[in-house]
């Protein structure tokens, strides 16, 4: 007996007994007809050559780990961030659990999202029906303000039209006319989370404002993007707008919702843009982006309107800082107040105290291509090279902003974005050019485990670590967060390397 | 602009109506997009002069994604600058070509390919027989469909399957039936048979395009009819189609589909078909004597 009641072991401990040990040892032998270890070995050695690479990346009709994930993903966050609005994903209930979990296991807090549970009938013919019981139900079950609908590639396939199947379903009194449901065609196979944040953000837009008279005001409209960090992040702009006096309306405010309090109350909703505010919104002066990659389609909608757009690339680090507020600051025409100034000088004082170690230092890092672009620049700032950058949902349009910020800074030289690359080929990048850090989300576990080469979690999903996504990544609150991590992995890293005593510890070393 | 579309049963002359009646439209000085929505992509064959090679979705299939093409690439200029695009689609048997248009259509509207013409003129195969290929009908797609149709029986059936497809989008968008064209393939007392559907379907019979084998002609040199013989009294019927699509626009209307008993009904009224025997159903020719 292995187990001991009064004493548990988990699997990891229990798979380590000898009788564990000798099972799957057998296992292997006897039924996975398995290659001898040594070519096992072999091929191993071989998958880190430069000719392994040159294969690599001639492949052409496989996708390994890819960085990114499917349209209604984004979408579906992009409702969560509207006041009591919930998310209604038009197709199958497989695809919905999928979103629902992947948020939920970085925020680690319940995503309320429904499907229109499309199965085989609904496949051959069509999904309206699903769409007149599902908005009907969600309305009756959950009485959310709003259902924000999307879809899933089953009902892209077959051609459910959402515009005509949600104004019937309202004819069949599903859901009260006047009531708000915008719509966003969101077909998971065509571009990625951030083609489906765009679309549903559009969606929400043309819902509110189309046909309506516009009135500027004084108002800006601020649009994070999709973000890992949006509890932190909208915080502390929320916070820097106030210090600086601006009205601004949050399109898609997440949070709230994915940070509620547990207090005895449960909150299906919380927080989030009043659909007052999103229907206001219109009247704006400017609609700002801070990930230009998730909203282009928007910010075309809304300059079609006539507000002035503008957009940022995930801004980390002093100087990318520096330009949004700045934006900010001429387009309300408030003053930068001293708080802030102080702020930013806090931030440089930090740098400048930890420059030593991060000069030089090799990164790669993936994600998606704002955040990238983001990054990137502060890495650069620091003094850090960013080598290797991929964006498995970038394109050539990300590709030539990339060259364009190498070439600004003389620790751009050498480096090289990957657009359209995935996790697989990072791997060989990382053994044919190795370099010191990686950056990005949980999957690059694998990779540091592969490669050996230290991991550190900046990215979306983030599921084996915890709360991070309460701490800013920009403002230069959030740079000071970016470069406390990288500084503790450094730190980590050089402790991990000097604690031999009389080894590799030569002076005792407490101070870094 | 204005967006129309062509449907109607295969093989039914759907291709050639089209281009024909699109031609003599630029004639009248329209600007024109022909958009074919058949995956056998020949329709723009006869404005081309050729079948069009790089159709939207087998340059998609090549380049990985429809999002690294350009336009230039699928859209070619023909007979009196008529623009033509093919969605094109997978081969018999395999993948799903209603998919294709949607694809397709989405990738004309986002990269400009209707700025500055007077009409997008959509060709689309068969019945409506999927979301897919019910794309060119969806809300801010063609105004009017018409239908092309003959006095055969099947050809009648779906164009009032057609109709039924359009009515659902009617309910809840702007989509209009324009009218039934019908292309004679001289079978008994097919004007006031067809005129007589119209009726019932709550439409007009647009036009009676009469046979004539000068089309025949024109298209075995994969030309219209207006460029092949534009003196000739055929080039003058698509003429006069052209002028009436041109003025019927806002005057489309919303479709009464008919039962098949129905459909059978007029057939009978028509004496084409005698009143059925019940007795005759189900039975071979050597077991019933034919009168």
């Amino acid at each position: 007996m292995s187990q001991n009641p009064k004493h548990v072991l988990d699997h990891f401990n229990l798979f380590r007994e000898p009788e564990y040990v000798e099972m799957f040892e057998n296992k292997k032998k006897n039924f996975e007809n398995p290659h001898p270890e040594d070519e096992v070995s072999r091929i191993i050695e071989w998958t880190k050559t430069e000719e392994y690479k040159e294969l690599n990346f001639s492949r052409d009709s496989l996708t390994v780990n890819p960085a990114k994930a499917c349209q209604p993903l984004g979408a579906v966050f992009l409702a969560l961030g509207f006041e009591n609005t919930l998310p209604f994903v038009h197709g199958s209930q497989g695809c919905v659990a999928y979103y629902r979990s992947h948020l939920s296991r970085h925020f680690k807090e319940p995503t309320s999202c429904v499907s229109s549970s499309m199965t085989e009938d609904a496949a051959v013919f069509g999904g309206l029906n699903n769409m007149i019981d599902g908005l009907a139900n969600a309305y009756a079950m959950y009485k959310p303000k709003m259902i924000a609908v999307s879809t899933t590639c089953m009902a892209e396939v077959i051609g459910d039209d959402l515009n005509a199947f949600i104004k019937t379903s309202k004819e069949k009194g599903s859901v009260p006319e006047e009531y708000d449901v915008p719509f966003a065609h969101t077909p998971a196979f065509v571009g990625s989370h951030i083609t489906g944040y765009d679309n549903a953000l559009k969606g929400i837009m043309e819902h509110f404002w189309a046909k309506k008279e516009r009135t500027e005001n004084e108002t800006i409209n601020i649009v994070m993007g999709f973000d890992g960090y949006a509890v932190g992040n909208i915080r502390e702009l929320k916070r820097v707008l106030k210090e600086m006096g601006i009205k601004a309306i949050i399109l898609s405010d997440t949070s709230d919702v994915f940070d509620t309090p547990t207090d005895g109350t449960f909150r299906m909703y919380m927080g989030g843009t009043t659909l007052e505010e999103a229907r206001e919104a219109l009247n704006s002066k400017a609609t700002l982006s801070f990930q230009e990659f998730n909203t282009p389609k928007s910010l075309e909608y809304a300059k079609t309107l006539g507000q002035k757009t503008m957009a940022f690339q995930y801004p980390i680090g002093v100087r990318a800082t520096d330009r949004w507020l700045m934006a900010l600051s001429e387009l309300t025409g408030k003053e930068i107040p001293e708080s802030i100034k102080l702020e930013r000088g806090r931030l440089v004082d930090a740098v400048a105290d930890s420059t030593s170690h991060i000069h030089g230092k090799k990164f790669a890092l993936y994600g998606d291509p704002d955040q990238m672009l983001g990054l990137t620049e502060f890495l650069m700032e620091l003094g850090a090279e960013p080598v290797h950058v991929l964006a498995t949902n970038g394109g050539k349009d990300w590709e030539e902003k990339m060259n364009a910020l190498f070439a600004t800074s003389p620790f751009g030289t050498g480096c090289h974005a990957y657009p359209g690359r995935d996790l697989w080929h990072l791997r060989s990048l990382l053994f044919t050019e190795p370099v010191d850090f990686l950056i990005g989300n949980t999957y690059g576990k694998y990779l540091e485990r592969d490669t050996g080469t230290p991991l550190l979690r900046i990215g979306f999903p983030i599921f084996d670590r915890h709360h991070h996504h309460r701490y800013p990544t920009v403002g230069y609150q959030g740079a000071m967060n970016v470069l406390v991590k990288i500084l503790d992995k450094i730190f980590d890293e050089i402790d991990k390397n000097t604690n031999v005593p009389s080894k590799t510890d030569y002076s005792y070393d407490i101070i870094r | 602009m204005r967006q129309i579309a062509f449907y109607g049963k295969g093989g039914i002359g759907k291709s050639t109506t089209s281009q024909n009646t699109l031609a003599a439209l630029s004639e009248m000085g329209k600007k024109i997009l022909i958009v074919g929505c058949d995956p056998k992509a020949d329709s723009t064959r006869l404005i081309l002069h050729e079948k069009a090679q790089n159709t939207v979705l087998s340059l998609a299939a090549e380049a990985g994604t429809v999002e690294d093409l350009e336009i230039e690439d699928v859209m070619k200029t023909g007979f009196r600058d008529i623009r033509c695009v093919e969605s094109g689609g997978p081969e018999p048997g395999v993948g799903c070509a209603g998919r294709g248009v949607i694809t397709s259509i989405n990738f004309l509207e986002e990269n400009g390919a209707y700025e500055g013409v007077d009409y997008v003129s959509y060709d689309v195969l068969g019945d409506v027989v999927c979301g897919g290929f019910a794309m060119p009908i969806r809300e801010n797609k063609a105004q009017e469909i018409y239908i092309v149709t003959s006095g055969e029986m099947m050809a009648m059936y779906a164009a009032n399957n057609i109709a039924k497809g359009i009515l659902k989008y009617a309910n809840s968008g702007g989509v209009r039936l324009g009218g039934l064209v019908c292309n004679e393939r001289q079978t008994d007392r097919e004007y006031d048979l067809i005129e007589a559907l119209a009726k019932r379907l709550n439409t007009q019979l647009i036009h009676f395009v009469p046979r004539n084998n000068i089309v025949q002609h024109a298209e075995l040199r994969r030309m219209t009819v207006l460029e092949f013989a534009p003196e000739s009294s055929q080039a003058e019927e698509y003429r006069q189609l052209a002028k009436k699509i041109d003025a019927n626009a806002g005057k489309g209307t919303i479709p009464t589909p008919i039962t098949m008993d129905d459909l059978e009904e007029l057939l009978m009224d028509f004496g084409i078909m005698k009143s059925v025997d019940e007795s005759l159903i189900g039975k071979k020719v050597d077991e019933v004597a034919i009168a």
